[in-house]
């Protein structure tokens, strides 16, 4: 693909610094009619290597979506920094900041919602060029998006019609064409495959990971479904109630979680096999996960880990490696010692 | 644990007869078709189930297929303007035409739905006690007293701790896994016969995902009442079914039992779906097996079999005519002309 321009922020970085480096990120919104905060990211901290894809997984109320935002700048982060291209993401303004937009885009979990109804879909994957590439005439435009409509797999005379004439799968093909148009140098994927068909959810897994390998793009997956996120992530972080549960690789995450919670997490998962499925029946996790309004004190998972001990409730856990992950649980070493289903 | 869910009615242990006419509930041809300004919309094209007592049916489908249709149909709660031929035969009392006299007392009472949002399904400006005893009250005219007792003792059999409380709260004031507790729980008030549920774990998250099912896997052993439970999510289905139907295009193409369905797939829709699971354990493939395509526009089907556009077996045949549900082992039943390299047609 081609060189990147010349004329953005600051100088290039160096080739082996991480696409995307946040540090310390935290998010809280003022409840409305309450002087109370709910914090919704937790000082967390995490970086997107060139080339990779880190997913991103946590139930509802995790601060998964939250954190996105705060990347984009569509929410305001309360603390903490975002090294990308040379520069904090979370410090830029006006122009600086919308400069930037150019290589950081995003795919959207509705596509159909995330698409403007009036556009048609030639006027909606040429828009990032008419913001960004002025100097491009017409039929070079035309060039670039018939290029791309053939990369993600939708046809020349797809061009005039309009959104709501597609279905979920081809809505979204053309919203990752929209967001591949500036070839990016980070995408941020918001649940991008879960609000599709089964028979659908596959073809667009294997497209995003096709794309992603053809433009060498550094992915921020974000994601509730586990499976997934083993197809699509090399690293995975694990957020629970705003703070990071455990980063691990793929292999290390699926074939010896750490954390408690990550533990929980997958044996959560409905297996498609009746025969295992009946087999394995441990008893599920109980309750769920707690009012942000009012976290529990020390780790925020203690009221609902089957290991939790005293130390838990007094101290929040640092993360550190355990193994080959990282891993904030106060009894990581104990565990590790664990069978897979213990509990 | 409570012993708040009383055995099975007694004559239901007399209906253990395999074929239709026995059925608890017996459902032949059915079309439920939608007029629209681009003509005919069939939702659901022709369908034949039958619900044995006790049993727990998965019926797999995306979005279009007609899942959610087809339990409607079961209710008499289509959106008007839908028509609706074929036969629905509860006990052996039709319900295609029945007049809503009928209906609102088996809606409920012998027939009970969970819906898939329970924020929805909930009334928000009600307590939750007042709408766990709407059902007793009505169908079964129990004193305020009464109704009271039996929606506590239901509150307990599904596992809501502090149940005085929880009478006396608002739908706002649980958590979502405790709010489809509830609405399990409003279900089962009046002993139904069968409980049917809509993608009932679609809009929680995993963990809680895992205890609402084992909960519906428990009522089950416990209540004894058949449930159809429809998804899209074949994991569900291996976890908690007994038999299973896979819709594609308002049609059965596939009916067995769930190890059967899992371990034989026949028909290349089923096959597809499933191999397009990624395992969460073992080797991960490099690419997703997927079906390519899209699923049909219910309004303009194409001829023949709906699923033949997509289908990496198709031939000649496929686009002839729609294939019928025909047995290929004892319980096991598919909708295809393709009968592997051994031979095409059957």
């Amino acid at each position: 693909m081609s060189a990147p321009p010349a004329d953005t922020a600051g100088p290039a970085p160096l080739p082996a610094a991480p696409a995307l480096e946040v540090s310390g990120l935290s998010v809280r919104f003022a409840v409305a009619g309450a002087k109370r905060w709910l914090q919704a990211v937790d000082g967390v901290s995490f970086s997107v290597e060139r080339g990779e894809t880190l997913g991103v997984v946590g139930e509802s109320g995790s601060g998964k979506s939250t954190i996105a935002r705060a990347l984009l700048r569509l929410v305001s982060a309360t603390a903490g920094t975002a090294r990308f291209r040379g520069a904090d993401l979370l410090a830029l303004e006006g122009p600086t900041l919308r400069a930037m937009r150019e290589h950081l885009q995003i795919i959207f979990q509705d596509p159909l919602a995330s698409l403007d109804p009036r556009m048609s879909v030639a006027e909606i994957i040429e828009e990032p060029l008419r913001e960004f590439r002025p100097a491009l005439d017409r039929a070079a435009r035309r060039g670039q998006v018939l290029a791309m409509l053939d990369r993600v797999g939708l046809l020349p005379a797809h061009l005039n019609r309009f959104p709501h004439e597609f279905s979920g799968g081809q809505a979204q093909r053309i919203g990752i064409a929209r967001a591949l148009m500036l070839q990016p140098e980070l995408l941020v994927c918001d649940e991008p495959i879960s609000a599709l068909d089964v028979s659908i959810k596959s073809q667009i897994a294997n497209l995003l990971k096709d794309l992603q390998l053809a433009f060498g793009l550094s992915v921020l997956f974000i994601a509730h479904d586990l499976a997934a996120v083993r197809f699509s992530c090399d690293r995975i972080l694990v957020l629970y109630l705003g703070r990071v549960m455990e980063i691990a690789s793929r292999t290390a995450l699926f074939e010896t979680p750490r954390h408690p919670y990550t533990r929980a997490l997958l044996q959560s998962v409905p297996v498609a096999d009746p025969v295992l499925a009946r087999a394995r029946r441990a008893a599920p996790l109980g309750g769920e996960i707690p009012s942000p309004l009012a976290p529990p004190s020390g780790c925020v998972f203690r009221t609902r880990c089957p290991f939790a001990g005293s130390l838990c409730a007094e101290e929040v856990p640092r993360l550190r490696p355990v193994g080959a992950s990282l891993v904030a649980c106060h009894r990581a070493e104990e565990l590790a010692g664990l069978p897979r289903n213990g509990g | 644990m409570s012993a708040a869910l009383p055995a099975r009615r007694s004559e239901d242990r007399t209906e253990r007869a395999a074929d239709g006419a026995a059925a608890l509930l017996a459902i032949r041809d059915l079309r439920v078709t939608y007029r629209t300004e681009a003509g005919a919309l069939h939702a659901v094209d022709g369908m034949d189930v039958d619900l044995a007592p006790g049993e727990f049916l998965g019926v797999v489908g995306e979005s279009g297929s007609g899942k959610t249709q087809l339990l409607l149909a079961m209710l008499g709660l289509n959106a008007p303007g839908a028509r609706i031929d074929g036969s629905i035969r509860y006990r052996g009392q039709e319900l295609v035409g029945a007049g809503e006299r009928v209906l609102r007392c088996l809606r409920g009472a012998r027939i009970a739905m969970i819906f898939q949002d329970p924020m929805t399904a909930l009334n928000p400006y009600l307590t939750i006690g007042t709408q766990l005893t709407e059902g007793v009250r009505h169908h079964q005219g129990a004193s305020r007293a009464a109704a009271r007792r039996r929606a506590l003792e239901l509150l307990d059999a599904v596992h809501i701790p502090e149940p005085e409380r929880r009478f006396a709260q608002h739908p706002h004031e649980l958590s979502g896994g405790m709010r489809q507790r509830i609405v399990i729980a409003m279900a089962l008030i009046c002993e139904p016969d069968i409980l049917l549920a809509d993608e009932p774990t679609t809009a929680l998250d995993v963990t809680v995902q895992a205890q609402i099912l084992a909960l519906l896997r428990e009522l089950r052993t416990r209540t004894r009442a058949a449930i159809v439970l429809v998804t899209h999510d074949l994991g569900v289905i291996a976890e908690v079914a007994d038999r299973v139907l896979v819709m594609y295009a308002g049609r059965v193409v596939e009916q067995a039992g769930v190890q059967r369905l899992f371990e034989h797939a026949r028909h290349p829709y089923t096959e597809g779906l499933r191999r397009s699971i990624v395992p969460l354990a073992g080797p991960l493939p490099a690419r997703l097996p997927s079906i390519g395509g899209n699923p049909p526009n219910p309004a303009e089907l194409p001829p023949g079999c709906p699923f033949a556009p997509r289908c990496a077996y198709a031939f000649e045949r496929c686009p002839t005519a729609p294939p019928p549900l025909a047995p290929v082992a004892p319980g096991h039943l598919c909708a295809c002309y393709y009968d592997g390299p051994r031979g095409r047609i059957r």
